[in-house]
């Protein structure tokens, strides 16, 4: 089912127009290292960040014990990897053990800084209903998976001591749940038993489940921030893209030689800008599904923070609701998409919102995962400028001042030198 | 002010002389009147150092930063094509600039369209013009003047560069004060983006506002700019706050040219 939703994450993706990103490898990996494995953006906000990376590390460390729990369950052992790494192990299971207990300290906090403390970015109305759910279910599913690791090793640890009759071997060390001991005297051995069982299975399935649940949550970025990193931008940030289709057009406009009528010019319709997910490009849609909602771009958003609509966040939650719509409408037709009607501009996203933007680049900068909502703003203003002529009427001021006078503002450019006779 | 001269490429090459550098003046730097005040210190300070410098004058395009941040790709290339043959027939192969969005598109994104050069912002020109010793500047009636630097998006996030304007500053001993955002995390003076050009939609409060407040709250003698739309914004925000009297907006240019006249 997880591979089958990847397949459609993939096909999704790939509505999205090309774009070359696969250059300069070596930089690409340095930059998914530093940043994604690294975490290197998440500690510009200290405390948040140093939570964020001991939940991150639980989550790696623990998939190793994670491993282990797999190959029993496969071959039938109890703690295969024990008699091969000898203290080695008590030292492993010593660190996932506080691991876990630090990983369930620091969801708590998030879980408090989320619901009880009012933080601006965790109230904004783009994460009212499911998206604010989406969060505290991940919150839950974490602090469960890791009650139930340490329910598992402190009555491994029970019966080790109590119950010989098991023949579990005697390994691993418990610092945290040796303390959960006491909770099991007095129960027969067998329940004990049956509780590290389903504490094992329930372990094992709910991590399965997990798995599943995060082709519908904002969760995916554990798996997309590496290649949302790896393809991310490596240009200085104010370097906007050139359109290609402009230049030939524009080349021709200014070439008193061409025939705009000659066979030889490929005519090819295309259209400029983006109104909907089919216009964007590749590297765009994969930063909507890499989004974490965290909100970070919307708090630094000069826009936002004076009480504009615009909210970075929420045109990448926009982006990703819009292409998920059109591939539930692909999953229906038959794998071809049958027009709905909509599309992202207009009935996600508002002109207002675009407008709003002083393309700072501050959203970029903010992003601990290099998501770029800037470009698609940008995309979207092209879209209703150069196919729709509908900018707000001091901007078509602007333009045609520079159309005519090489400024934007109405002055002659014969006067461009008059300064100089001020000095 | 006697003996500055401002030539323009075309009369120098007529003469036979080529300059090393272009000064870009951009726009704003050549009709609007508190921008013009940095052009005019910027270029003394270029005469005061000996640089070898011209100016395109009324060849001088708009680089069609305005139109590209709107969304009009059209416009844009249209005005970078048409630079594009004019620098490149001068053979131009170094340009400073006092417009933080003119560096920009300049140096990002003409290449791509056939524009290649080494384009430099003002600030990091002046910082190098220090450095070498062709430009002596002390404190003077800077010193000790507590100064706050507002980082323009297009030459800070956009370019990475931070530290020259800051550098320079440093150069005379004045008591260099940050705002709580800064550098990579400059609060936007509300201009970019083609904003400059159209009122702001409906928020509870301007973004220009915001940033001169983040500016009073470091108590500056001088908030420092290096651009000159932050410029107007902030000039605008001190107005606002009738502390104009008190507090003046400068230019990092501005400073100097006031440095070492003194």
């Amino acid at each position: 089912m997880f591979i089958k939703n990847v397949k459609k994450i993939y096909r999704n993706i790939n509505l999205g127009i090309k774009i070359n990103r696969t250059d300069n490898t070596k930089l690409r990996f340095a930059q998914m290292l530093r940043i994604a494995f690294g975490q290197s953006k998440m500690i510009d906000k200290p405390i948040v960040g140093l939570l964020h990376i001991i939940v991150y590390l639980g989550f790696l460390i623990i998939n190793i014990e994670l491993l282990e729990i797999i190959v029993d369950g496969i071959f039938g052992t109890h703690r295969a990897f024990a008699p091969f790494l000898g203290s080695f192990y008590n030292f492993l299971i010593g660190f996932f053990e506080i691991f876990a207990l630090l990983v369930i300290i620091s969801v708590i906090i998030f879980w408090f800084r989320r619901n009880v403390i009012n933080i601006k970015r965790f109230l904004s109305s783009e994460i009212k209903g499911w998206p604010k759910n989406d969060g505290n279910i991940i919150l839950y599913v974490e602090i469960i998976l890791m009650l139930l690791f340490l329910t598992m090793n402190g009555a491994d640890f029970w019966i080790q001591q109590n119950a010989p009759n098991y023949n579990y071997i005697k390994a691993g060390s418990f610092p945290v749940s040796q303390f959960i001991l006491p909770l099991f005297d007095g129960i027969s051995s067998n329940i004990v038993f049956i509780i590290e069982r389903a504490a094992w299975w329930l372990h094992i399935i709910g991590v399965l489940c997990f798995l599943n649940y995060l082709y519908y949550s904002k969760h995916l970025h554990i798996i997309l921030a590496f290649p949302n990193t790896y393809f991310g931008n490596l240009s200085p940030k104010g370097k906007f893209s050139n359109l290609k289709s402009v230049t030939n057009e524009v080349k021709m406009m200014l070439d008193p030689n061409a025939d705009p009528f000659s066979t030889s010019i490929n005519h090819e319709i295309s259209k400029f800008g983006a109104s909907d997910v089919f216009d964007l490009n590749k590297v765009q849609l994969l930063n909507a599904y890499t989004c974490t909602e965290c909100g970070r771009c919307t708090s630094e958003c000069p826009a936002n923070l004076t009480g504009k609509k615009l909210s970075p966040r929420k045109i990448m939650m926009d982006t990703r609701d819009r292409l998920e719509e059109v591939g539930r409408n692909i999953d229906l037709n038959n794998g071809k998409f049958k027009s709905d009607g909509k599309e992202l501009l207009n009935d996600y996203i508002s002109k207002e919102e675009l407008w709003a933007c002083t393309s700072c680049n501050a959203c970029v900068e903010a992003c601990p995962i290099g998501i770029d909502p800037l470009s698609i703003i940008i995309d979207m203003r092209r879209y209703l400028v150069m196919e729709k002529s509908d900018a707000p009427s001091e901007l078509n001021n602007m333009m045609s001042n520079i159309e005519n006078n090489g400024a934007p503002w109405p002055f002659n450019q014969m006067d461009k030198l008059n300064w100089k006779n001020e000095l | 002010m006697n003996n500055i001269e401002i030539n323009t490429f075309s009369d120098l090459i007529r003469k036979g002389i080529t300059p090393e550098i272009l000064f870009w003046v951009g726009c704003a730097g050549s009709f609007d009147d508190r921008a013009k005040k940095i052009t005019k210190s910027f270029a003394t300070i270029l005469n005061q150092a000996d640089v070898s410098f011209a100016v395109l004058g009324s060849e001088e395009g708009c680089t069609g930063d305005p139109a590209k941040r709107a969304g009009n790709e059209f416009l844009f290339q249209m005005q970078a094509l048409n630079n594009i043959e004019i620098l490149n027939g001068y053979n131009i192969k170094k340009i400073v600039t006092t417009c933080p969005h003119c560096f920009n598109t300049l140096k990002n994104e003409y290449p791509e369209l056939g524009g290649n050069y080494d384009v430099i912002h003002h600030t990091q020109f002046i910082k190098s013009l220090l450095n070498d010793g062709r430009l002596k500047v002390q404190g003077g009636s800077f010193k000790g003047k507590r100064i706050t630097f507002h980082d323009p998006c297009y030459l800070g996030r956009a370019n990475n560069v931070y530290e020259a304007p800051r550098k320079v500053l440093e150069k005379l001993d004045i008591e260099l004060s940050e705002m709580k955002s800064c550098k990579q995390k400059g609060l936007c003076c509300g201009a970019g983006g083609a904003q400059m050009f159209k009122e702001s939609e409906k928020g509870n409060i301007e973004i220009n506002i915001k940033r001169t407040e983040e500016a009073l709250e470091t108590k500056p003698d001088i908030i420092a700019a290096a651009c000159p739309f932050c410029n107007t914004m902030l000039t605008d925000g001190v107005k606002n706050k009738g502390k104009e009297d008190e507090i003046k907006v400068m230019d990092i240019a501005e400073i100097i040219k006031q440095a070492y006249d003194s």
